[in-house]
């Protein structure tokens, strides 16, 4: 929150990634009318102050063999879950981590993580570490492996278009990929 | 898949330059031609090992955002996840083992933008969404390292 409509605009016209062509920034710039110069600035302030986690290139696990990934929720006593949070978002294995709401009584779990293997057996091989790193022995927990991708990509907030995105079976950004 | 190809797969997820001609600096760095390394990336877009070339955003930094769960019927899912799908507020969207099978994350301009979409959702699909937004992240993103077999 907090970004001025010019930033969003940037942000509108960056965030499906950037063209392929020598002067990236300045291709950017022209479509909304930012100099190459303040688009490389506030790209770089962003990254300085954490509204970009990061820049750079953005892989598919799933087309490059990673074909398990799985959602492993785990429900932490809510004077622990910073401690435990915090060791478990340093595991090599884990690739994000988050603490998120209960809502009881469906949902018991109040952290997150997310762990990508190139089978089942090697995902659930890094919870059984994560269990054993964290101290989470006796911790009530689920493993949620992902089936079908219905979609993936960048996020898009500051789209000001049209509702275009078609099917779920159209187009790269939308692929179903079964596991 | 070849080496150029390996390398700019895992060597340029963080730190990509932030200078007038970045295509051409990683070219140098590699010793390697400015076209190679545009036709090497746009290969892999092509073959989609790549998703694309550019920011991450904290989403919850640019606006509102949330994980979303639904317990979708089985023999609906594909028809609410075409639903979910459709909306340009919606970036991922999985199918996984469990009582609720849908997850699938928001990203709107405004709290109430997200809310609506929400409330659009819900009314639509006639099914209870498990809002889940995120309280504190505990991981710095760095990318996915990547290990060839």
């Amino acid at each position: 929150m907090g970004l001025s409509a010019r930033e969003l605009t940037l942000v509108a016209a960056i965030q499906a990634g950037l063209p392929l062509v020598s002067r990236p920034y300045a291709a950017i710039g022209t479509k909304i009318g930012m100099s190459e110069g303040e688009v490389i600035e506030r790209l770089s302030w962003w990254l300085a102050n954490g509204t970009l986690k990061r820049m750079g290139v953005v892989v598919r696990h799933r087309e490059l063999g990673y074909h398990a990934n799985a959602m492993v929720v785990w429900d932490i006593p809510d004077d622990q879950v910073q401690a435990v949070g915090r060791r478990m978002g340093e595991q090599p294995a884990v690739t994000l981590c988050y603490q998120r709401p209960r809502r009881l009584p469906d949902w018991p779990y109040n952290l997150f993580c997310m762990i990508h293997g190139r089978d089942r057996d090697v995902v659930r091989g890094h919870v059984d570490t994560l269990v054993r790193q964290c101290r989470l022995e006796g911790v009530s927990h689920e493993v949620l492996f992902s089936n079908r991708r219905f979609k993936q990509r960048g996020a898009r907030c500051a789209d000001t278009g049209g509702r275009s995105q078609g099917s779920m079976f159209d187009g790269v950004q939308s692929t179903v990929v079964a596991s | 898949m070849n080496g150029l190809e390996k390398s700019l797969l895992n060597d340029f997820q963080r730190d990509f330059p932030l200078s007038k001609t970045p295509f051409a600096d990683i070219a140098s760095g590699l010793e390697v031609d400015e076209a190679e390394v545009l036709k090497g990336l746009s290969n892999l877009q092509a073959q989609g090992a790549v998703s694309r070339v550019g920011p991450v955003f904290q989403t919850d930094r640019i606006g509102a955002s949330t994980l979303v769960a639904m317990a979708v019927p089985d023999e609906r899912l594909e028809e609410v996840a075409e639903l979910v799908n459709a909306y340009p507020e919606t970036n991922h969207n999985y199918e996984r083992e469990h009582r609720f099978n849908l997850w699938f994350v928001l990203t709107a301009s405004t709290e109430k933008q997200l809310r609506d979409v929400l409330a659009d959702i819900e009314r639509r699909s006639g099914i209870e969404p498990l809002v889940l937004p995120m309280v504190e992240a505990y991981h710095i993103d760095l990318g996915f390292p990547l290990q060839w077999a």
